[in-house]
């Protein structure tokens, strides 16, 4: 018996699981292409850096065919960092095209955002094509998968990385870590609040 | 048997129970429908007090509005289609500003879905809105509304005893405001753009 109860409580978490996966708000990716993963352990990594660190190297390959380094950026911008999970996914579809048509809120504070996810060349091109012309470059961490994610202690145990928001300097110091519910979106405004505190 | 027979029993019913929670999510509007009970923060900005004729409390729900039809979108910041309609939806405020039988009955707000002050602000100052638009932080809003995909335009017709009805709904956009003025006015019952 007590067995049948645990067996009927898996089905039923199963259906509740079903039941909130329903994804929320449109993007322009089409409704019928994203997976909806469910509702995802908040966070799932430990972090091994932290605010006042310098930011680990990286260079990483952007859709646009370029390879985009940290040293491009030192001195010149200050970075903004959005890890998303996983394209054709949710929460991630409705990310990046918000931050679409923020730049003027990025070039206010000398800042260029880098969006990342460990999602390889070919996936994230046609994913980011419904999103319009992305003004800002997004990268691959494919391989090795999520190396650099990992530096950052930002990969988690399925392979996908955390919904993870890096703010980091022109100095190359990082001054901002945001990782966060997987589930949720950071909002555009905490991220401005952080870009504000980099003003002289 | 027996064993195996509780174990069906207890799953179906199990399941029962949580396909029974998955039918509570809430409908989306319908046309004739009430529309759920949903609460607005008061606007800061005077102009839209007068707009929309809400003055004291703290917050007001749509029926408390000064019109006989008013009309809801749901959007969000981040999402490309509401981006895009912007521009068309602030024509349709304009249209209904510009219309004599439209002009003070009939009124337009926006409502964002997971969208934060901050977010709305930006959205309303990037593409000019000049109607009100709402904070729905917590999505909370846009549960009540059955989770609709968006944008999502809901008209709400007001009685003059006070009841209300849903009088129209719509998932996307439009191509002439002119056009989707006159619709919703016909379904509401308003005839040929008239409002009686």
């Amino acid at each position: 018996m007590k067995r049948s109860i645990c067996s009927a409580l898996l089905l039923g978490a199963v259906a509740l699981f079903l039941v909130v996966a329903d994804s929320t708000v449109r993007s322009e990716v089409p409704k019928e292409d994203i997976y909806s993963p469910g509702v995802l352990k908040p966070t799932d990594s430990t972090l091994k850096v932290n605010v006042g660190d310098p930011l680990p190297d990286f260079t990483l390959p952007a859709v646009s065919g370029r390879q985009v380094s940290l040293s491009q950026f030192l001195g010149e911008k200050n970075l903004v960092i959005s890890f998303v999970p996983a394209a054709w996914t949710p929460v991630c579809s409705d990310q990046w095209p918000g931050y679409n048509i923020a730049k003027e809120i990025f070039d206010r504070y000398d800042a260029i955002l880098l969006g990342i996810s460990v999602d390889n060349i070919p996936t994230l091109y046609a994913w980011t094509n419904h999103m319009g012309d992305l003004w800002f470059p997004v990268l691959s961490d494919f391989w090795p998968h999520g190396g650099f994610a990992s530096k950052l202690g930002v990969l988690r145990s399925d392979g996908v990385t955390e919904r993870a928001i890096f703010i980091v300097d022109k100095k190359g110091i990082i001054r901002y870590i945001d990782v966060h519910d997987i589930n949720r979106r950071p909002s555009l405004g905490d991220i401005v609040s952080e870009l504000k505190k980099l003003e002289p | 048997m027996k064993k195996r027979l509780g174990y069906l029993i207890t799953s179906l019913l199990s399941l029962f129970l949580f396909h029974g929670y998955a039918l509570a999510v809430n409908p989306l509007p319908q046309k004739g429908s009430l529309l759920p009970e949903i609460k607005l923060a008061v606007p800061r900005v005077p102009a839209h007090r007068t707009y929309l004729g809400i003055s004291g409390a703290e917050s007001f729900t749509i029926p408390d509005i000064k019109a006989k039809l008013v009309i809801i979108e749901i959007f969000s910041m981040y999402c490309p289609h509401c981006q895009r309609e912007a521009p068309s939806v602030n024509e349709l405020y304009r249209t209904i500003e510009n219309s004599p039988d439209a002009q003070g009955r009939v009124k337009l707000i926006g409502i964002g879905a997971g969208n934060d002050a901050f977010e709305v602000d930006f959205f309303k100052n990037k593409y000019d809105i000049p109607f009100p638009l709402f904070t729905d932080e917590d999505y909370m809003i846009h549960e009540q509304l059955g989770k609709p995909n968006t944008p999502f335009f809901i008209a709400v017709k007001i009685n003059d005893d006070g009841t209300h009805e849903v009088s129209y709904t719509q998932l996307g956009g439009f191509e002439r405001a002119e056009g989707f003025l006159e619709l919703i006015l016909k379904e509401s019952g308003l005839k040929e753009g008239k409002v009686r």
